[in-house]
């Protein structure tokens, strides 16, 4: 079940090359076009990545981090978050270069195989940045009243976070 | 938002480091972080490339519609509001399938094509109706089968096997989004306004 990971890429690539084949799409050119757009859009990353990246690192060494961190621990350890996930589960919603620069701190610090690495990865692959999509697609039709999308989505984040710490322990104990 | 936000986080920063007496430290973290930064980007760009453009390939073989039509019959429950074969269906299927395959550049587009499609039945363009929200509560929920920015990252801080999270990921991925579905729902019967 673990090593399912491995096979995703290959097979992916198999399927898209072949598709390609068999549909006579001239697939190295269309790679390129698409290749060029990606280096693009990652590129324009960088000025947040930048920006975000010394914020972090910034308020890890002040010490604030820590502190923040030790308030907010009781609420989160009642929810069975650890604390060391807390920064990386604030600013998920609202930051995506925000959250990469925590995930990939986190993972420097506590090692991408640990216990917090996997549970960390986990939290950020499974939810998005929640308030910059609502922004964006209700600001696209210009609607003012956004209901019940708020709570609604910031729900799916927290059940995102929790399902996470619920799956992760299952998965280490069908392991060990 | 992030305006207030990274504010709040380089003062707070300052002052503590003043506090605790970590200035030092804080000026060692200002000079790395943005070297950090830019060995981040170099790191995750050529796998992005790779990614997009294989994906580019997906979308002129046409595989990105079969897939969205595989969709249809879940859009049919989660948006009754139109029929699938609606041009507001059709754009949330090509929406979501995008998600799907982390084609973030190709999903919004599309998400937001869904959206005008949505607004043209509004009878309140300034209110949001209950498919815009449902609609909008599974975009912010992520469905990415493979996230590609993650598994770079995990690689990049040595993880054995960067993959190996993605059943896990999956599950909670999946969990997050039917308990999104279903909120919305419930708000959706519990609220006042109830339109298409």
């Amino acid at each position: 079940m673990v090593n399912i990971g491995f096979f995703i890429l290959p097979l992916i690539i198999s399927i898209i090359v072949i598709g390609g084949f068999l549909k006579k799409v001239k697939i190295f050119d269309v790679f390129l076009t698409g290749a060029s757009e990606g280096l693009n859009s990652t590129l324009s990353l960088a000025p947040s990545l930048i920006g975000l990246i010394v914020a972090v690192s910034m308020l890890k060494s002040s010490g604030a981090l820590d502190i923040f961190t030790s308030f907010i621990a009781p609420f989160c350890k009642f929810l069975g978050i650890p604390s060391e996930v807390v920064p990386l589960v604030l600013l998920r919603p609202v930051s995506g270069s925000g959250s990469i620069a925590i995930l990939d701190n986190i993972l420097k610090n506590y090692g991408a195989d640990s216990f917090i690495g996997k549970l960390a990865s986990i939290i950020s692959g499974s939810t998005e940045t929640t308030f910059y999509t609502l922004t964006v697609y209700f600001g696209s039709v210009g609607i003012k009243d956004f209901r019940h999308s708020i709570p609604s989505a910031l729900l799916a984040d927290l059940t995102a976070f929790i399902a996470s710490v619920v799956a992760l322990n299952y998965f280490y104990k069908l392991h060990i | 938002m992030m305006n207030v936000i990274w504010g709040i986080i380089l003062i707070i920063s300052v002052a503590c480091s003043i506090i605790t007496g970590k200035i030092s430290e804080l000026s060692t973290a200002v000079l790395t972080g943005t070297s950090d930064a830019i060995s981040l980007i170099i790191s995750i760009s050529g796998m992005m490339a790779l990614w997009t453009g294989l994906m580019k390939i997906a979308q002129s073989a046409g595989l990105t519609s079969l897939l969205s039509k595989l969709f249809s019959p879940i859009i049919k429950i989660i948006f009754p509001d139109f029929s699938p074969e609606s041009p507001a269906a059709q754009s949330i299927c090509m929406n979501i399938t995008a998600n799907l395959l982390g084609l973030g550049n190709a999903a919004t587009p599309f998400g937001i094509n869904a959206m005008k499609e949505m607004q043209k039945l509004n009878s309140s363009p300034a209110i949001a109706t209950n498919s815009m929200v449902m609609f909008v509560v599974i975009n912010t929920a992520s469905l990415q089968l493979f996230p590609t920015c993650l598994c770079i990252l995990r690689q990049k801080n040595g993880s054995a096997n960067p993959l190996d999270t993605l059943p896990t990921l999956w599950i909670a991925s999946t969990v997050a989004l039917i308990a999104g579905i279903t909120v919305t729902k419930i708000f959706e019967k519990v609220g006042k306004k109830k339109n298409g």
